[in-house]
């Protein structure tokens, strides 16, 4: 490149940018989103050639890992880091921040990933128009990643758009009817949310001048206090609607089983969870004493989507319907924590996030399995899965109960750290509904599993009949689908009995969002000596 | 569409669109222009080729598919980005260079590179939603 070879001999750079230089390790904040960026670019440069695909993305999303994996326990020790774009003075340039929530959530994204993409290799006979599925999976990572890593509200709005695009595309890969349906419903909802979103941030950019997050915490205070609620309302609503909290869940049941089960497994684990991250970010660290003004209704909302979720799971007869209604009531979960924000509420929240990724995308893994298995979509028409397939049975058994929260699975860690702080911050009708919520989750699974696995044959027929409509995994489905899902399935088991890692920085995870003073340091503001708070300015 | 007088001014007006974008890309870092206008400039020029001598041969003469197109824009623009690496500046820093040539210097920049990124993307994007509109058109 010819710009680069002359550019090493004379730099000119104006004054008033950044004077450190950046330390190449610091560049492992922003490598995660470039590769997936320039994975995806490349695979949709190449995307006939269908060989060169799989082995590509599969090796981007491992360098992800690996980089993810190490700025984890370097933030996790030393605390946060940031990078601000083009050398700019922050809150001018785009901040990216790396703390133990944000490259956590990052890093369990990527392995929800790269299990998806393994999995999605049980496909037989890959279509032409599946071709599209491998850049679009690595822009999505990179949108979801992105949206985890800004430090800026704006940016923030551009990943989501980043992800909206990408999740559109996968959504309708195949285009069948039911797609198209799907995703018109998911489409119109999430540009509503997503304007939603657009229009709160022209409000807090006209009153407050900065979209900086480490900025917003030092200005807010300082502004009027009653425009900042109607802000956070705004906000507060268009990210319900991301996360699909009660009463704006419809369109997530309505669209997650129309796609293929790893397109699904992937919604379910990425794009709910950056709703709710955002939710925790602005409502915990950028707007609290707006937050607190909210605070009985995000109670209500939790409280409502706790019970009413796991309710809509049990009435549905489409099996991944029912999971829909599971993600929406671990949405109702995260909430609660927003409405306790206490280190406990805000770890437990951050645990449950964390959880809910892992165990909602195998979750959808395994019913995709089931899908296979039964050669159907309605638990009506599945039945006597136990006795031809006892691993599927298995691992749906243990999704329920890590799901519901039962002890020893995963769930029941972050609904234990829930629970107490509900009652801690004596919200006892918010820690019943937690309560409530694993009795009623437990409920609708084990229905499931009695109608899939348990029952002999299909509704209507005798129940000594056995399902004659069971067929036998294929070989490249046993390798690739079963294998995936068998080891997501083991590492929820084994985090689910060794947690406490996931504990530590889960509580590191919520000081740091609630005391943001080393947020704020990290992305090289200074912090106000007196209490003035108007000395956002940078230095 | 097929009046004579339209497909003899086509090639002609889709040739100085596509110098024109050029021309507005380049122009783009100090004055009004840049990759984005320079692409929508150019996927217009894609698109009336198109409705003269139809989709079939307007993907012959672009050799690249848009799409392919598009993904070469963001590619080079996220690596027009990490050449500040080398420098220990923050990701997508402008570094910039001059070469001497005769009497002036010429400007060689990473925002530049960026640029060129940006025009491909909104050239590729564009120009295959375009050119699905019209295929749409030719199957009536």
């Amino acid at each position: 490149m010819a710009s680069h070879s002359v550019a090493q001999t004379e730099i000119e750079l104006p004054a008033a940018m950044l004077e450190l230089p950046t330390s190449v390790a610091d560049w492992s904040i922003v490598f995660p989103v470039v590769i997936a960026l320039m994975a995806g670019a490349l695979l949709a440069m190449v995307r006939h050639s269908r060989g060169s695909q799989v082995g590509f993305s599969v090796l981007a999303v491992v360098a992800i890992i690996v980089i993810e994996i190490d700025l984890f326990f370097r933030v996790l020790e030393n605390g946060p880091v940031a990078m601000t774009m083009g050398n700019w003075l922050p809150p001018f340039g785009i901040s990216f921040v790396a703390d133990v929530m944000s490259v956590g959530f990052a890093l369990a994204a990527a392995v929800v990933t790269l299990v998806v993409l393994i999995y999605f290799q049980a496909e037989i006979v890959p279509r032409e128009s599946r071709h599209g599925f491998y850049p679009l999976v690595m822009l999505l990572l990179a949108g979801v990643t992105g949206a985890f890593m800004t430090g800026d509200l704006f940016n923030l709005y551009v990943w989501f758009e980043v992800m909206l695009i990408s999740s559109f595309g996968l959504l309708i890969i195949g285009g069948k009817k039911i797609q198209l349906d799907g995703a018109i419903k998911y489409g119109f909802l999430n540009f509503l949310a997503t304007t939603f979103f657009l229009v709160g941030l022209g409000y807090l950019y006209g009153l407050i001048g900065t979209l900086n997050m480490a900025d917003i915490v030092l200005i807010a205070p300082a502004a009027e206090p009653a425009a900042m609620t109607a802000i956070a309302a705004i906000f507060f609503l268009a990210f319900a609607m991301k996360a699909a909290a009660f009463p704006v869940n419809a369109w997530l049941p309505a669209s997650y089983h129309t796609p293929d089960a790893a397109v699904s497994a992937l919604f379910a684990g990425l794009l709910t969870k950056v709703g709710a991250y955002v939710l925790l970010r602005i409502l915990v660290a950028l707007l609290p004493e707006q937050r607190d003004v909210f605070d009985p209704l995000i109670t209500a909302i939790a409280i409502l989507t706790l019970i009413i979720a796991p309710l809509g799971a049990i009435a549905q007869t489409n099996l991944r319907r029912a999971l829909g209604f599971f993600v929406i009531g671990g949405i109702g979960a995260i909430l609660a924590g927003i409405a306790a924000p206490s280190v406990l509420g805000v770890a437990g929240a951050t645990f449950y996030v964390f959880h809910a990724m892992l165990t909602m995308s195998a979750f959808y893994l395994v019913a995709g399995l089931v899908e296979r298995v039964t050669q159907a979509t309605d638990t009506r028409q599945m039945g006597g899965v136990y006795a031809s397939n006892s691993l599927i049975s298995i691992m749906f058994l243990i999704l329920v109960f890590a799901a519901a929260g039962l002890p020893p699975f995963l769930g029941f860690w972050p609904k234990l750290l829930l629970t107490e702080a509900a009652l801690q911050d004596a919200d006892w009708w918010l820690a019943a509904a937690i309560l409530i919520n694993s009795i009623l989750t437990t409920i609708a699974g084990t229905r499931l599993w009695a109608h899939i696995f348990w029952r002999n044959g299909r509704e209507g027929k005798k129940s000594e009949l056995s399902n004659d409509r069971l067929r036998e995994l294929k070989a490249p489905e046993k390798t690739f689908a079963l294998g995936a899902s068998v080891a997501l399935v083991l590492v929820i088991v084994v985090i689910g009995l060794r947690p406490n890692l996931i504990f530590d920085s889960s509580r590191v995870a919520a000081s740091d969002l609630l005391q943001t003073e080393n947020y704020i340091e990290a992305v090289g503001l200074e912090l106000p000596t007196q209490a003035n708070p108007t000395t956002g300015a940078p230095q | 569409m097929k009046t004579v007088i339209f497909k003899t001014i086509a090639p002609a007006l889709t040739a100085i669109m596509v110098v024109f974008s050029i021309f507005v890309l380049l122009r783009g870092h100090n004055e009004p222009g840049g990759g984005f206008i320079g692409g929508l400039i150019a996927a217009s020029a894609i698109a009336i080729y198109g409705i003269a001598v139809g989709v079939e041969n307007v993907r012959k003469a672009l050799k690249f598919d848009p799409i392919s197109m598009a993904g070469f824009g963001v590619f080079i623009a996220s690596f027009a980005g990490l050449l500040s690496l080398g420098q220990s500046f923050p990701f997508l820093t402008g570094l910039w260079g001059y070469i001497p040539f005769g009497e002036t210097k010429i400007t060689v920049s990473t925002p530049m590179l960026f640029d060129i990124g940006v025009y491909f993307a909104v050239v590729g994007t564009i120009g295959a939603v375009a050119l699905a509109l019209e295929e749409e058109d030719d199957d009536k």
